[in-house]
């Protein structure tokens, strides 16, 4: 009978390793490498795939390589994945160096604009990512993998936030739903995740269950710095309960809203005037607004129609949304000029700023702009627009000068 | 075969053979460091009474033409390359002369298409010993894997005037295919059923050539208006059904780049030409139709038009892009080397302002100047750079010969010589320690432009200086090899090279640069 394979990943997608294994309990270990680019890989090729295995503590078995072009920190992972898939019980790892570009760290309070949706299985297009500067990457588990590869994929995202330097965009990953997603949490958060997107959330419980693991999984490798939330609502339960999800952690900074499975769930279409998602998305604003969080639109799906990506983030400002997903990079640069203030709204920033600043000097209490009093929110809202128009290199740092 | 022969160091520090394809090399000795005496070569002298008077040079077949040029055993057979990819003129040629027994031919194309594949038949047949001009696809791997019988010799295309006038390689028959002609042999690109827009390529051929063959599908009265070649260099005329695959010699429509990471290249590469006060009013400017260089253009336009810039020319690989910006009047004038699209074959036809140029005005080493070393930026490709910015285009990392030089080295005398390149491909970095063959000497190579940050040359202090205060990424080449290095897995293997020769790498001036190696197996 032929000894059973595992394997991990298809032979003909490009950039990417296939890896098959075949498990021996004798003869030690054999490797075969096909490789295109032979003549310049071979060797760091074949070390990487005996470290890997060392790593696994692998005695026996044939390992199987056919290199497409991937990076190593994939094949390491898909080695990894096809021999837990020929042993689940084997616990150890096959982590890449963690890389000291990929150590900074993120703030609460930080824009969120942008956030780049990148598939979990493809490491190419995250080499670049953070080249074109989105406020966020999403390294994604969910949606865009497919369910045959959700175990290479936690891996393979895993040995990404160690190894790639995403330039800092804040280092976010989308989960599974529900157990699925609980198991996600134990590969990722010790890398320096940032924050995690939960998608589907209909309720506060279920939202507290991701916290809570991921609280107990910093404790065991004693990780310090928060793990930020962002939960993502896209069924009508989620939006009925969206204030009491706003408010179920401390480490939510933005609630984000998803028209596709929305629209499906309450049985309309979803149309590019959206109107029969006003009344979900003016309550997830309302609820974050009321939970001093952050307000973050769905994605727009047609990368060609740029002048449609435009206007749709301009509604969104409008309708009080600070940011938006996307999935393209070319879709960054639209959306970062869409929530640009205005010059307008910079120069009345401008004012409040200074006026504030005149009341702290000369000590007094209340902040006037002419004959108007001020209220200290429309101070925060003019330092935010401040700063927003400095990132965007609308105003320079020393504009009181 | 690959030749094991005697190797001698250059002045670029690199082996060359002393003699390539049996004439003694001379060897490269810097930038114009080389200047040759003496007189151009010439076509013997012809007579018009040899010619029919009624002016109809019109032969019944291409075989009869190929006969009555009485092709010998070891001839040098040209052409030119605007069929690009749709040629199907070539093989046709090489097809009679294998019927008819010859052998030994050396074919001198101005470049070769994976639509000549055929070829690689005739090279082990016999007929063809060995082909000098860029090779690539099938025939680029064919001679790198040293299966070719003498040498591959690439020549810019300012190198391919250089050669032929200096005498290096006499060319004894030329085919022009010519997708419009008359009985007298005047021609043109500009219109017919194979319309390729120009036939500059072939001016070379059909000035030196001992005998030249006109092949057409489009015969006309004479005369042919306009004639982009003069049927007083023509020997025969040949007529047949079909010529060219017209959506393989030009694309209807140019594409362009869908990478985010090019098109970022393409906007940072439009920026620093802007930044560098290189974007003034009657500038110029040459970018070619690959997808980068397009999308540079674009980017180029829209901030020419933000700032009321107006180009006073543009040389091209002309597309449907710089159509526009002429027929918008953003540039007076198109000085086209080849046409890449429809749109730029309709301009050519329909614009006084779009002029079809030559490799002889534009990249000759032996002309009283050239256009090229006029333009304010040219921007290029390469497959590898160095940290001391000397280029290759022909040979990848992994030592194999795919692609020609084409207009490239040439292109490099310009004021301020731009690659945008992508950091790596594939896994393969492509800021390298030392090119695996120089083609673009580091002291004519002024930027590199890549998704990672700008390289100025340490010798452009202007440019750094003009530049410093734009906030544009500019860095070291060194730091952003050692990103791209810690991302890719850098150091790799290096290609097993043997020691045999299977190619020389031309200089613009006729000297040896470099060789190339076949690969061991």
């Amino acid at each position: 009978m032929p000894k059973k394979k595992f394997f991990s990943g298809n032979p003909t997608a490009k950039s990417d390793f296939y890896v098959e294994f075949v498990p021996n309990n004798s003869g030690g270990v054999k490797i075969d490498i096909q490789s295109k680019t032979r003549a310049l890989h071979f060797s760091k090729l074949k070390n990487s795939c005996q470290n890997t295995l060392a790593d696994l503590k692998v005695k026996h078995g044939t390992l199987s390589v056919i290199d497409n072009g991937g990076q190593y920190f994939v094949l390491q992972a898909r080695i990894e994945s096809a021999i837990k898939s020929a042993s689940p019980n084997n616990i150890n790892k096959s982590l890449p160096i963690f890389k000291k570009h990929a150590q900074y760290k993120s703030s609460r309070s930080r824009f969120r604009r942008s956030r780049l949706y990148l598939p979990g299985t493809q490491a190419k297009l995250m080499l670049n990512a953070g080249i074109h500067k989105p406020d966020a990457i999403i390294l994604d588990l969910e949606d865009s993998v497919s369910p045959i590869e959700k175990d290479a994929a936690r891996l393979i995202v895993r040995n990404a936030l160690r190894t790639l330097n995403f330039f800092g965009a804040e280092r976010m990953v989308r989960i599974n739903q529900g157990k699925m997603g609980l198991e996600d949490l134990d590969a990722i958060i010790p890398h320096n995740v940032h924050l995690v997107l939960v998608p589907k959330v209909e309720n506060a419980k279920q939202l507290k269950a991701v916290d809570d693991k991921i609280q107990s999984i910093c404790k065991k490798c004693d990780r310090k710095d928060p793990v930020y939330l962002m939960p993502i609502l896209e069924s009508a339960q989620g939006i009925l309960n969206s204030l009491e999800i706003a408010k179920a952690s401390k480490n939510n900074v933005a609630i984000a809203i998803g028209l596709e499975d929305y629209t499906a769930d309450i049985g309309v279409q979803r149309t590019n005037q959206g109107r029969e998602s006003l009344f979900a998305r003016s309550q997830v604003v309302n609820a974050a607004k009321s939970a001093g969080l952050q307000a973050i639109d769905t994605v727009f799906s047609d990368v060609n129609d740029e002048d449609g990506l435009r206007a749709s983030v301009q509604e969104a400002k409008e309708l009080g949304f600070e940011g938006k997903g996307c999935i393209h990079p070319r879709q960054i640069i639209p959306i970062h000029e869409g929530f640009a203030p205005s010059k307008s709204e910079i120069e009345k920033a401008k004012k409040v700023v200074i006026a504030f600043d005149e009341a702290e000097k000369k000590g007094l209490g209340v902040v006037a702009l002419g004959s108007k009093m001020i209220d200290p929110p429309v101070v925060k809202r003019a330092l935010q627009t401040i700063d927003l128009a400095i990132t965007m290199e609308l105003l320079t740092e020393r504009w009181k000068k | 075969m690959g030749q094991k022969l005697k190797l001698i160091k250059n002045k670029a520090g690199r082996m060359i053979p002393a003699v390539v394809n049996g004439i003694k090399s001379v060897p490269f000795k810097g930038i114009g460091k080389h200047s040759p005496s003496g007189v151009k070569s010439a076509p013997p002298i012809s007579s018009c009474q040899h010619y029919p008077e009624s002016g109809n040079k019109v032969v019944a077949s291409l075989k009869e033409a190929l006969e009555k040029c009485n092709i010998k055993n070891g001839m040098t057979i040209s052409n030119h390359h605007h069929f690009r990819n749709g040629d199907l003129v070539m093989n046709k040629v090489f097809d009679i002369l294998a019927e008819t027994g010859k052998k030994d031919l050396r074919w001198f194309p101005s470049a070769s298409f994976p639509c000549h594949e055929p070829m690689i038949k005739h090279m082990e047949n016999g007929v063809i010993c060995h082909i000098e001009g860029s090779l690539n696809g099938p025939l680029g791997k064919y001679a790198s894997d040293g299966n070719m019988n003498g040498l591959a010799v690439l020549r810019s295309h300012g190198g391919r005037w250089q050669a032929v006038q200096d005498g290096e390689v006499h060319i004894d028959v030329a085919i022009i295919a010519a997708p419009t002609a008359d009985p007298f042999g005047n021609c043109t690109g500009d219109r017919g059923p194979s319309a390729c827009g120009l036939l500059g390529f072939g001016l070379v051929d059909s000035i030196y050539a001992d005998k030249v063959i006109v092949v057409t599908d489009n015969l006309v009265d004479f005369p042919c208006i306009p004639w982009q070649i003069q049927g007083n260099n023509v020997d025969y005329v040949v007529v047949l059904d079909k010529i060219g695959d017209p959506e393989k010699i030009v694309s209807g429509t140019t594409r362009l780049t869908k990478s985010p990471d090019r098109l970022y290249i393409a906007e940072l590469t439009a920026k620093f030409v802007k930044a560098a006060g290189i974007m003034t009013d009657g500038f110029s400017f040459q970018a070619g139709a690959g997808g980068t260089a397009l999308a540079f253009a674009i980017y180029l336009k829209k901030m020419m038009i933000e700032a009321g810039i107006k180009a006073r020319f543009i040389r091209g690989g002309s597309t449907k892009y710089l159509v526009e910006m002429l027929e918008e009047g953003l540039t007076d004038y198109i000085l086209d080397g080849q046409t890449f699209d429809l749109e730029g074959v309709r301009s050519m036809r329909e614009n006084a302002g779009h002029v079809n140029t030559s490799p002889f005005t534009s990249y000759n080493w032996h002309g009283k100047g050239n256009f090229a070393s006029m333009l304010d930026a040219v921007v290029l490709g390469a497959t590898e750079v160095d940290i001391n910015f000397n280029a290759n285009v022909v040979t990848h990392s992994d030592g194999q010969m795919l692609h020609g030089i084409g207009g490239w080295q040439n292109c490099l005398s310009s004021k301020c010589t731009i690659l945008p390149i992508p950091s790596f491909r594939n896994r393969i970095p492509i800021i390298v320690d030392k090119v695996t063959t120089l083609v673009g000497p580091g002291e004519l190579i002024d930027v590199i432009v890549t998704e990672r940050g700008i390289a100025i040359n340490p010798k452009r202090k202007d440019l750094i200086k003009a530049t410093k205060r734009s906030g544009l990424p500019i860095r070291k080449i060194e730091e952003i090899k050692e990103e791209v290095d810690d991302l890719v897995g850098a150091p790799l293997d290096k290609p097993n090279f043997t020691d045999e020769v299977i190619g020389v790498v031309k200089w613009v001036d006729g000297t040896v640069l470099d060789s190339i190696f076949k690969i061991a197996h």
